[in-house]
């Protein structure tokens, strides 16, 4: 029988969840509880219940959906923690794994050093984030399995003995245990003591199988997961390349030889890490991504862009603004540093030649996930924009060059969500249609031009009472201002003021209707411009069950005598520009 | 319709001619009298600006001359604006996805981001820096003639555009004294320029020019229906 090593974090689909152990939580599935954390234990709730037995003995309970690929994800460092010590370690499943001992046992000192070892190894990949792992050694992976949950080691030979207590359970043969139970038996120690014959003649494979676990013979192999290729290449530049050419030249090669593995493996990479380093031991990394997938030729010419910008870097200084700079004459930080060399606190540029590139692909994908087709798809215009505007980047830095994304929202400016180019454009919100095609919905236009506060509340609480809208379902939302939009939208709005024909500032009643007819408007402190036209308002009292976040706004379109228009808000007692109709 | 429209299709899509509107990007229909052609020129710069005393809506104008194009799959960047409203610019027709921004370009670095911009998209929209050599405009407007790029500089340019459409008055339709709401705007532009553009020419306008937008607007006040589109006769095979 193979010793072999289990290592178990208890809760783990908790733990993948981000749940501390104190906080009463469950995992379901299928409406059954599959896990739970210690605090919900205490209360009584226990694996295979149903949600609303559990709710009811913890009212309080989180719930959480069974998300196994999630846990397996989160798994991952555990067991690259696990694989520091040795190769071929089995998942069981996430949050429990398995290994051979025999050479890391003698390597590392005993079965005792190596359970200790990997013990710590793995609370520090935890780091606190659920209860301690346990490590159990015993002969044979069920075994070791069982000790894992008592945290201990089972000596040589001592399997029967150590497994005869335990129930029958266990075994996680249901029907099996079901019957054994009516036929008087409870222990794995009992059932162990059948005859062996007698069993396999009464129960067939799967009792045989169950018998010779309870016995601790259980002879099964531990298979070896292989450790994910390590995709990332390398180059050590010597004599150090201080010429971009030399650098970009050596890059192609590589970034041949890592589209070749890629492509070995049937992957295509769509973000690339690349880093290098100088004599100087500085080190510089940026993130490169590509909204198809990179070949070799982009590779190069992107670690080309990037050392560009790196070489052409001045070196500014880092003083304190207004400061004086030992090195020369006082400068502003940001620009070029007079001191040149002389100045203490260096910001940005290189010094040197670089002695190590690294290519490292962060993010792969199915190759033919990523092909264009014949007709359609991605033309010649659309790579030569691709190409352009990841140059941009290269210049301004991946913030530079974005995309807008729309989501929902009532406001003109939350409305727009500004990804950097390259990113996935994915709304995070259900999208509201705002295209030049007439919508039935925008015939319906107007809406009422004061919706009534309740009303708003209203819509407000249908979202958030946990019935998600269909896809097809366009969510409403009530006290946002209709078409046309404002095309000037800052981030942070100017003040303003609006007051009626006698110098009072116009508010708004808590029935939302306005105080006094608006009639003058002042921007930013600037003059009074007699406003013509106006209309509103139109209120919204968004997330008041988050006081944090909770905003109650009031918005009004004028339009001043010069034949402009505006959106100006009423927030906290005061009036804002929040848009231009330019 | 006729069994002969998806053939028509396939024989543009397989056409190696370039014909005489493969040098231009097509204009929505409400924009067409603007400038002499119906189109705007490929490598073209045209300025959009507006008057002293400012009347607005110079940044929807030069968004709404870009729709149709990016409509019809053109590539867009627009540079220097921090504030745009990207709802309104989806609004005026353009297709987002094909549109990338350039919110605040280092002033250092403005004339080498335009110029990567230049070579990389079909349209580039920019509000130029306050401070602006007229070294660096004639630079970009011939890289724009160039790379067969249309330029739309909003505000101002030094020199050398070729089309010039400055809005004289701009017009809301649809408040009213606390009620109503803004519905679409009347604009009075004028184009004038070089070469075929060198009369200046009037036009009224309404932005945002759909259905749905005129609906309350005063039926005296607005344009006949633009004409049906009638696609060039052309058999296939």
């Amino acid at each position: 029988m193979t010793r072999t090593l289990v290592v178990w974090c208890p809760d783990w689909p908790l733990v993948a969840a981000g749940i501390p152990p104190g906080v009463p939580a469950a995992v379901f599935h299928a409406n059954r509880v599959v896990a739970c954390t210690a605090a919900a234990r205490a209360e009584g709730v226990g694996k295979g219940l149903r949600r609303r037995e559990a709710q009811s003995r913890c009212p309080d309970l989180v719930i959480e959906q069974h998300n196994p690929a999630r846990d397996a994800r989160a798994f991952e460092p555990v067991i690259a923690a696990v694989e520091a010590f040795t190769t071929g370690v089995e998942l069981s499943r996430p949050g429990t794994c398995a290994l051979a001992t025999r050479g890391p046992s003698r390597y590392f000192g005993g079965d005792e050093a190596l359970a200790r070892g990997i013990r710590e190894k793995v609370d520090a990949v935890l780091a606190g984030r659920g209860e301690p792992s346990r490590v159990g050694i015993a002969d044979g992976p069920f075994t070791a399995a069982m000790a894992a949950r008592r945290d201990t080691l089972v000596p040589r030979g001592g399997s029967a003995a150590f497994l005869a207590p335990f129930p029958l359970s266990v075994l996680d043969e249901p029907d099996l245990t079901d019957l054994l139970h009516r036929l008087g038996l409870h222990t794995l120690g009992t059932f162990a003591a059948l005859p062996a014959t007698e069993v396999t003649a009464r129960f067939g494979p799967v009792g045989e199988v169950a018998h010779r676990r309870a016995q601790g013979r259980d002879d099964r192999d531990i298979v070896g997961r292989e450790p994910p290729p390590d995709l990332a290449v390398q180059v050590s530049l010597d004599p150090p390349a201080d010429r971009v050419d030399t650098a970009a030249f050596a890059a192609k090669s590589m970034a041949d030889e890592l589209c070749g593995s890629l492509a070995a493996s049937g992957l295509a990479c769509t973000c690339l890490l690349v880093e290098a380093e100088t004599e100087h031991g500085e080190h510089l990394r940026r993130v490169w991504r590509h909204h198809r997938a990179f070949t070799p030729a982009t590779i190069a010419e992107r670690v080309r862009w990037q050392l560009d910008a790196w070489l052409a870097e001045t070196t500014r200084c880092g003083c304190p603004l207004g400061a004086p700079c030992p090195g020369g004459e006082p400068c502003p930080s940001g620009e070029p540093c007079p001191g040149g060399g002389a100045c203490p606190n260096p910001v940005g540029g290189t010094s040197g030649g670089l002695i190590l590139l690294r290519l490292a692909p962060e993010e792969v994908d199915r190759a033919h996930a990523r092909q264009g087709g014949f007709w359609g798809g991605i033309t010649e215009a659309d790579d030569r924009a691709a190409r352009g505007l990841a140059r941009v980047q290269a210049i301004l830095g991946p913030e530079g060059v974005v995309t807008a994304v729309l989501g929902g929202g009532r406001g003109p400016y939350e409305q727009v969500r500004l990804v950097p180019w390259g990113e996935p454009r994915t709304t995070a919100q259900p999208q509201p249609r705002a295209t030049a095609q007439p919508q039935p919905r925008a015939t319906a236009q107007p809406q009422p031009p004061r919706p009534r506060k309740n009303e708003a509340k209203a819509g407000t609480r249908v979202r958030t009472s946990g019935r998600s809208p269909s896809p097809t379902e366009q969510p409403a939302w009530p006290g946002r201002v209709p078409r046309p939009f404002p095309v000037c939208t800052p981030g942070h709005p100017d003040p303003a003021q609006v007051v009626d024909d006698r110098g009072r500032s116009v508010g708004v009643s808590s029935r939302s209707l306005l105080t006094h007819a608006p009639a003058q408007l002042s921007i930013a402190g600037g003059p009074w411009q007699p406003i013509t036209t106006w209309a509103g308002p139109w209120t919204a009292d968004e997330r008041w069950w988050d006081p944090a976040a909770h905003r109650r706004r009031a918005r009004l379109q004028v339009m001043v005598a010069t034949g402009g228009a505006y959106l100006v808000t009423l927030e906290g007692g005061r009036w804002w520009l929040e848009a231009t109709y330019d | 319709m006729s069994r002969s429209d998806p053939l028509r299709s396939l024989s543009d899509k397989v056409r190696p001619l370039a014909l005489a509107r493969d040098h231009s990007l097509p204009l929505s229909p409400a924009l067409r009298d603007l400038v002499p052609s119906g189109a705007i020129q490929r490598g073209s710069t045209v300025l959009v600006t507006a008057d002293a005393g400012g009347p607005q809506g110079a940044t929807s104008l030069a968004f709404a001359l870009v729709a149709a194009a990016s409509d019809a799959g053109s590539w867009c960047a627009a540079v220097g604006f921090p504030d745009l409203g990207a709802v309104a610019v989806a609004e005026l027709g353009v297709d987002l996805d094909r549109l990338a921004l350039v919110p605040r370009p280092e002033p250092a670095q403005w004339i080498s981001v335009m110029g990567a911009l230049l070579d990389a998209v079909d349209v580039v929209i920019v509000r130029p820096p306050a401070r602006l050599r007229v070294g660096d405009c004639r630079r970009l407007t011939a890289r724009a003639r160039e790379r067969k790029t249309v330029l739309i500089p909003v505000g101002s340019w030094v020199e050398g555009a070729d089309v010039r459409l400055t809005v004289t008055g701009s017009w809301w339709e649809g408040l009213g004294a606390g009620d109503g709401c803004l519905r679409t705007r009347r604009l009075e532009v004028t184009a004038n320029g070089r070469g075929a553009a060198a009369r200046p020419h009037h036009a009224t306008l309404w932005l945002p020019h759909d259905a749905a937008a005129y609906a309350g607007a005063d039926a005296d006040l607005l344009p006949d229906p633009a004409p049906a589109e009638t696609g060039p006769l052309r058999s296939a095979g």
